[in-house]
């Protein structure tokens, strides 16, 4: 006989184990993010401590009028558009043409995306990047100074290169993961190979893509790196983007207060583009089951 | 006779086409591979052949650049690297794991919302949160310290940890659960004697894809730690802009601090698409 006292020591017994995590979790993931949104309100530079004050939300009005922010804000929406659809496409068209049977296949999907793991921006691309830029605008012998004047795209070009392969992995995940007996039964059926991709493949492969460009964009927004080492957002602010900007602002310009101000604009920024993420994740577990 | 025929649809498209098909996923292919094949080639050169303009096919092979990287003392920085990647990998799965535990067989009521939960923390912007990040640090005077940017990384990548393992230990039938409670073992018995040597696989893709992002992490790194604690990327990055023009040297540098990461990722190949979508397709 269990009585309900036994019952709830039982559950409490069963939660123990998740409470480390947990708690572990929430200290320090929630708490930054706490202070940075109470430091928002604040004046504050550190070059002058005796100016700090509340300012409730002057650095919001600040950040808002501030031109190099306007640039970030815009760079980073073309950027991430440009990346996330780019990288989809390629990534689509791979994992299409992968998912056939050809010689080497299997190499040939380790090659494309093993670079994803490679340490990514730092090493090769990098390297590679800065070589090429280098070579065709230092020498003169090539027209185009792509880092000057082309900055968005000499960054775009790495990051799609770079992302590509996540798209293609994720996408590849949602064509092996039709069941092959129904294809089969509309290949008996007379459908050609046309109306078989696109009646019964693309539909299946939706929530996929959809997939991958949500984490994508989250991902590609947050990322500044190609930024840091490629450009430094220049020439001017031609190519800053908005984590790039923030960190500027940190530690640059040591304006702590606009610097939390337009991490909290980031956030709200995620959490909308998250909630799709958080739905799409969802949906793909419960079929899944 | 006929079924086998039934089960290649696919061969009704033209020789011809399949073909061009083929030579097409190769060109696209070798294009992905190219920036890494090339910087390989160039790793093994010498300077004078590293830097030409038309670029050489063919140059003096060499090892001295590899030999420079540990002279010039890369030694520490991959050694940073490893602490805090292994470390933190090894207090995720300590963490981790009970909670999956909880989280899955018998799960607790209102796992989804946890699990959800979890999962949002790894969409907060970590630009965001640097600022305090900083401070906090700065104040317990813990900046440039290994071990401080450990705990962070902890915290980045137990929600993944998470969602991963469970999706392992789901799998797990209850009854083997239920047993061992009948038999009085007690919560840490279990999940130590029983279910940590059945999950041997999960537990190992899990590590491999945190010491992955781990290896990998640069934006924390490069703003909390100094020389002293500074991880691979962070050394990495100070090559590209104080020594850019040194390209032999710079790409040594690269495939050695990748490395790690290739091995890593070979092991785990099977289980990194989980970890890059977050556990959502397996």
């Amino acid at each position: 006989m269990t009585t309900i006292a036994d019952r709830k020591i039982a559950n409490r017994r069963r939660r123990l184990p998740l409470y480390p995590a947990l708690i572990f979790t929430i200290i320090l993931t929630q708490i930054p993010f706490l202070v940075t949104l109470g430091i928002s309100l604040f004046h504050w530079n550190i070059m002058y401590p005796d100016d700090t004050r509340f300012a409730w939300f002057e650095n919001f009005q600040t950040v808002a009028a501030d031109e190099a922010m306007r640039a970030a804000i815009k760079n980073s929406v073309v950027l991430t558009t440009g990346v996330v659809f780019f990288s989809t496409l390629l990534g689509l068209l791979l994992a299409l043409l992968l998912d056939r049977k050809f010689r080497g296949r299997a190499l040939l999907r380790v090659l494309v995306w093993k670079h994803i793991i490679f340490n990514p921006m730092y090493g090769i691309v990098n390297g590679f990047a800065t070589q090429i830029y280098q070579k065709f605008g230092g020498d003169s012998v090539v027209v185009i100074d792509f880092i000057s004047q082309r900055p968005l795209v000499a960054i775009a070009v790495p990051m799609i290169w770079q992302w590509t392969p996540f798209m293609m992995l994720i996408i590849l995940a949602g064509l092996q993961s039709q069941p092959p007996d129904i294809l089969e039964a509309a290949a008996v059926d007379g459908a050609s190979s046309r109306q078989i991709f696109r009646s019964m493949t693309l539909p299946h492969l939706r929530q996929y893509i959809q997939l991958s460009i949500v984490l994508g964009t989250i991902y590609i927004i947050q990322s500044m790196d190609f930024v840091f080492t490629i450009t430094q957002g220049g020439p001017g602010s031609d190519s800053t983007i908005i984590p790039y900007q923030i960190y500027l602002t940190l530690f640059r310009k040591y304006e702590f207060g606009e610097a939390a101000a337009a991490g909290v604009i980031v956030i709200i920024l995620t959490i909308i583009l998250s909630s799709f993420a958080f739905r799409l994740i969802r949906n793909l577990l419960e079929t899944e089951k | 006779m006929s079924t086998l025929k039934v089960n290649k649809p696919r061969q009704k498209t033209s020789l011809a086409s399949r073909f061009s098909l083929s030579t097409f996923a190769w060109f696209l292919g070798l294009l992905f591979f190219f920036p890494v094949f090339w910087t390989l080639l160039i790793s093994f050169r010498q300077e004078v052949d590293a830097g030409t303009f038309p670029p050489k096919w063919i140059a003096p092979f060499t090892l001295e650049n590899y030999e420079k990287v540990f002279k010039v003392g890369a030694k520490s920085f991959l050694l940073n690297s490893a602490i805090a990647s292994i470390g933190s990998t090894i207090v995720i799965l300590a963490l981790a794991f009970p909670a999956a535990y909880a989280l899955s067989i018998k799960p607790i009521k209102k796992s989804k919302d946890v699990l959800s939960f979890f999962l949002s923390t790894k969409f907060l912007p970590p630009i965001a949160a640097l600022l305090p990040i900083y401070l906090i640090l700065k104040e317990l005077q813990l900046l440039d310290n290994i071990f401080a940017l450990t705990v962070f990384y902890v915290a980045m990548n137990l929600p993944l940890a998470v969602w991963l393992l469970r999706s392992f230990l789901k799998e797990i039938p209850r009854e083997l659960v239920e047993a061992a409670e009948l038999d009085g073992a007690s919560t840490i018995k279990i999940l130590y004697r029983v279910l940590v040597p059945i999950s041997m696989p999960g537990i190992a893709a899990t590590s491999l894809i945190c010491f992955i992002f781990t290896w990998n992490e640069f934006l924390l790194a490069i703003n909390v730690t100094g020389f002293g604690a500074a991880t691979a990327p962070v050394y990495l990055v100070g090559f590209v802009t104080a020594e850019g023009l040194f390209f032999a040297q710079l790409s040594a540098v690269s495939i050695v601090v990748s490395l790690p990461v290739i091995i890593a990722g070979w092991a785990a190949q099977d289980k990194l698409v989980s970890g890059l979508s977050l556990g959502a397709v397996k």
